[in-house]
């Protein structure tokens, strides 16, 4: 599949701050993939996703798209929907996206988008009257508008409820079945997991490390956490074999050896009444590449 | 372009006529203070007699020059100052010599009193020759209604457009406009257009309103003043704009605002004549948008002046415009 998007060598240093905001992040984004910036907060993913829509200028570096630096063709395919965003008062949903639809040349017919974004009841509310989850369909569908190739959702399901949050991944699968490029960032491991093909760690302005998501933790570390009440865990002296890691109360053990530890365990002295075993997440990936949590 | 102009014009139009309290402040504002002011002047006249002199005020019998409460205006032209004294605007006109003559308004009872105290002074060794005009009184209501209009106006353009503008600059209605096609000059033409749209608008309920009550008396053209606060407040339109092309703070924008518009509030001739005011007062007012923009409808109103006379007034104001608008998009940043 060919690249839509590219980005070479991206820096970005806000007036007063100690360090760069983006500090040398290239990437490339291939057409029809969901792409996903993965990091904790102030790791530079706004900045950089708003260098790649074009409305911040880097210090340095280049945005290509469809190979060519971007102009005034890329704000007519492209489709924004920013972290947060205010629209103007006193207009129903339909007029904000009658107003928006005259803004491109090409534009999607209401009927469609309402289906696609469920927006149904909602045309002719106030957005300021939405609920969270009502009002990031709303805003979706305005991003849509255009019928883009390439669709920007600068953490779209932050402050959603779990109900909303899978709803609008819904929404984003089928935007995607449409044969859309999605660039995504987010906070949550569990929405990149779910919806992106490809995800770059963010971390201090740079990417720690990049790839689909089941490939990133096949090679970073293959096999399980076990959990456990930290008053519980015991090793013996002999050790146990993995990564012990202390998080709160709980004591995660990262291993791929889940019998020969769970013995270990046992021959400590270990209680294993509260014992839970999960499969790593990108989060666990996370704490291994920074020694930080990814929501702090 | 035009699609898109439109679209953001019909937008911000909506946005307007759908925020209740912003409308009826807009409309109720300028009543009150028509109204008010009509009330409070009523029957009153300025407090001092006003005596235009067609010559220099030193040529003047000194007796005379000197008498309390009458104020001394110079006046150049002698045709126009006639009109003024047909119009009450002066209770006496005098040209210096001897004999000295002078003009007064038999139907004005301040004239027939500033004659009578002239007689009284060292005027009367002076030969004093009488001429008489007639005509009926412009009320101070009259003069007045075009300052308080276009001073109305002043405050809808500057605010109505500078403090809307920062306003969608901090919450990041500019920035999403941003991310689309729309281009800087086709959304600031579109606020410029629905501002004088509402401008006009308000004008003509209050004038056509007030004037219900007040018949106002107006010698010249309505659609001569329609075209003068049309273009005056396109002038302060674009001075709201010019200030708000890039700020991001609605304090400092506010703050500017009032400086800009306190200032001609009280120095523009909007509740006082500016005649005989000292010429460093009169070179600042004539920097001022609202100055040109009521002198040019006042004299419309209370003289009956055309296009052509108040061309300077004109001139000045669409150049004003030119030079507000084609800064202010130059400088305008949608962040």
């Amino acid at each position: 599949m060919s690249v839509v998007l590219e980005a070479r060598g991206l820096v970005k240093r806000y007036p007063k701050a100690a360090a760069n905001a983006v500090d040398g992040i290239s990437l490339s984004v291939r057409e029809g993939s969901c792409f996903g910036l993965l990091g904790p907060n102030g790791a530079g993913k706004t900045t950089t996703v708003e260098i790649l829509e074009g409305i911040l200028k880097p210090d340095a570096g280049e945005v290509l798209y469809r190979g060519a630096p971007i102009g005034a063709a890329f704000r007519e395919r492209t489709g924004i929907q920013f972290q947060d965003t205010a629209l103007q008062d006193h207009l129903t949903v339909r007029e904000l996206l009658n107003l928006f639809g005259a803004l491109y040349p090409r534009r999607l017919a209401e009927a469609e988008l309402t289906k696609l974004c469920d927006l149904g009841e909602l045309l002719d509310r106030d957005p300021d009257k939405l609920s969270g989850g009502q009002r990031q369909r709303a805003l979706l569908a305005l991003a849509l508008v255009n019928d883009p190739d390439v669709v920007f959702l600068d953490e779209p399901t932050t402050g959603l409820d779990p109900q909303a949050r899978r709803n609008f991944w819904d929404l984003a699968r089928s935007i995607k079945e449409r044969g859309k490029t999605i660039l995504l960032t987010t906070h949550y491991m569990e929405e990149a997991y779910a919806l992106c093909d490809e995800v770059a760690i963010v971390d201090r302005g740079r990417i720690i490390a990049q790839g689909a998501p089941d490939t990133l933790l096949k090679k970073h570390f293959d096999g399980v956490v076990i959990e456990l009440p930290r008053a519980d865990f015991k090793p013996p002296a002999s050790g146990v074999p993995g990564q012990a890691l202390e998080r709160g109360e709980t004591t995660e053990l990262l291993t791929n050896e889940v019998e020969a530890a769970l013995e270990a365990l046992k021959r400590g002295g270990s209680s294993l009444a509260h014992l839970r075993v999960r499969p790593r997440t990108l989060e666990d990936l996370f704490l291994a590449l920074t020694g930080r949590e990814l929501r702090e | 372009m035009i699609g898109r102009f439109w679209a953001v014009l019909i937008g911000r139009n909506k946005e307007f006529l759908r925020d209740r309290g912003a409308l009826g402040w807009n409309l109720l504002f300028p009543f009150f203070v028509v109204f008010g002011m009509a009330f409070a002047f009523s029957d009153k006249g300025q407090d001092v007699f006003k005596v235009g002199v067609a010559g220099e005020i030193a040529a003047l019998p000194s007796g005379f020059a000197s008498t309390k409460h009458l104020k001394f205006v110079p006046l150049g032209d002698l045709s126009a100052a006639q009109g003024k004294l047909r119009h009450h605007q002066l209770d006496m006109l005098v040209l210096p010599g001897k004999p000295l003559t002078y003009w007064v308004n038999e139907n004005s009872p301040k004239g027939y009193l500033v004659e009578k105290i002239m007689l009284g002074t060292d005027a009367a060794g002076f030969a004093p020759e009488r001429k008489a005009v007639e005509g009926r009184p412009i009320r101070y209501v009259d003069w007045l209604v075009s300052g308080l209009l276009s001073m109305n106006m002043m405050f809808s353009a500057l605010f109505g457009v500078g403090y809307n503008l920062v306003r969608y600059r901090k919450n990041g209605v500019l920035k999403r406009l941003k991310a689309t096609p729309l281009k800087a000059a086709e959304f600031l033409a579109a606020q410029v257009v629905s501002r004088l749209i509402l401008i006009m608008a308000v004008f003509t309920v209050v004038y056509q309103g007030a004037d219900f009550f007040l018949h106002f008396q107006r010698l010249g053209s309505l659609l001569d003043l329609y075209l003068i606060f049309a273009l005056g407040s396109a002038c302060l339109v674009s001075l709201g704009l010019l200030v708000a092309a890039r700020v991001t703070s609605e304090e400092l924008a506010g703050g500017v605002l009032n400086m800009l518009s306190w200032p001609m509030m009280f120095l523009s001739g909007v509740w006082f004549s500016l005649e005989g005011a000292p010429p460093a007062l009169r070179f600042v007012a004539d920097l001022m948008p609202l100055t040109h923009l009521i002198d040019a409808a006042r004299a419309v109103m209370t003289e009956g002046a055309t296009l052509v006379q108040v061309a300077p007034h004109l001139y000045f104001l669409g150049g004003m415009t030119a030079a507000f608008l084609a800064v202010g998009a130059w400088t305008f940043r949608w962040e």
